[in-house]
């Protein structure tokens, strides 16, 4: 667990799932830019979509239209594994493994799982796997292979309690001390006292902090794009926000990022057109 | 005019935040542990009967809650006594 260097290339792949309970919360999202993050830092990624029959890390990767086999053939021996990984054009070390969209979790064990990612390790230095939501199946096989786990939250009550139940599950699984992405955090609903808190959220799970991530618009227009939003790391908060986590994994120390707020004018202009528009 | 409102109202009542952070901290507790709202009752009545048998307690004001230290969960029994009467 302790944070390795640059020093990584010869060393076996590091295996961090990230997981969420809840749905909806930025996960898939969180994991295609961290890859990007990881990659853009010269570390070689493979992302695995773990959400078999909901496959979408390849449109959130923009690798959509690449996919030929998947983790199901792989699993069920039609295709060897390094034919299913999809190689990203822009950065030449990021890899894709898809899910399958037409089977369900029950095409996938715990020991599928261990064994694809035991054959990924000498070949790269991280491999994220992408859980489904939920805690059955899906959940289980995500967690199977994982020596990290990355809980990711919103500041919202639905989300944080299925978190704890979450973290609760890895613990028991003995994978944890998981930690914790804060994700989809609004500065100025926090400001005003109507968002939970970072500090909140964190003393409420009682686990180490590992990123914050902004709301962001930009998000929903990169993915539109298939162009993660880690591509452009210098433009948003996010952006910034997704190269700490990457950089914190790998063992750096980078101070928390202080949320900016929107700028005085765009608060009054903001203000006026809520006004406005009678909402 | 929410902004106006919300100072002209002042904060008498806690922000959503605040309120959302209260409720998450009991439900937690009840989810780690397991012990349903229910139960945590039936615990207090119970703890009422067995100390008022001994000692005169103030029973409207006894609390029996959860407190949190990282992950680990206690049960709180805070029982105030009633000052004894001259007789």
């Amino acid at each position: 667990m302790e944070g390795r260097g640059s020093d990584s290339r010869r060393r076996a792949a590091r295996v961090i799932t990230i997981t969420s309970g809840k749905g909806g919360v930025g996960k898939t999202t969180l994991v295609a830019n961290l890859s990007v993050a990881l990659a853009m830092q010269g570390q070689r990624v493979v992302a695995i979509d773990a959400d078999v029959g909901l496959r979408n890390l390849d449109m959130m990767l923009g690798l959509e239209n690449r996919v030929v086999y998947d983790l199901v053939d792989v699993i069920e021996e039609r295709c060897r594994l390094r034919q299913a990984l999809v190689r990203d054009k822009r950065l030449s070390e990021l890899f894709l493994l898809p899910a399958a969209q037409t089977r369900d979790k029950s095409a996938v064990q715990p020991a599928d799982m261990i064994r694809v990612c035991e054959e990924l390790r000498e070949q790269h230095d991280f491999i994220l796997v992408d859980s489904p939501a939920g805690i059955e199946q899906g959940f289980r096989y995500a967690i199977a292979p994982a020596e990290e786990v990355l809980i990711v939250t919103n500041p919202e009550v639905a989300a944080v309690r299925d978190a704890d139940r979450v973290i609760g599950l890895v613990e028991a699984e003995e994978k944890g001390p998981a930690r914790l992405i804060v994700n989809r955090v609004r500065p100025d609903l926090v400001r005003r006292g109507e968002m939970l808190d970072i500090s909140d959220v964190v003393e409420l799970l009682a686990i180490d902090l590992v990123g914050i991530v902004p709301e962001d618009e930009a998000i929903l227009v990169t993915t539109n794009r298939g162009q993660p939003l880690a591509f452009s790391s210098d433009s948003s908060q996010a952006g910034r926000a997704f190269h700490n986590i990457a950089q914190r994994l790998l063992g750096q120390d980078v101070p928390f990022i202080t949320l900016r707020e929107p700028g005085v004018f765009e608060r009054i202009f903001r203000f006026m057109r809520s006004e406005g528009d009678g909402s | 005019m929410r902004i106006f409102g919300r100072l002209i109202s002042g904060r008498d009542e806690p922000s959503s935040g605040d309120v959302a952070k209260e409720r998450l901290r009991l439900v937690l507790a009840h989810d780690r542990t397991s012990i349903s709202p229910a139960l945590l009752d039936t615990l207090k009545d119970e703890i009422i009967t067995v100390i008022s048998r001994h000692v005169a307690i103030d029973t409207d004001d006894v609390r029996v809650t959860f407190s949190q230290n990282a992950r680990e969960t206690r049960l709180v029994a805070d029982i105030p006594l009633l000052p004894q009467r001259r007789r």
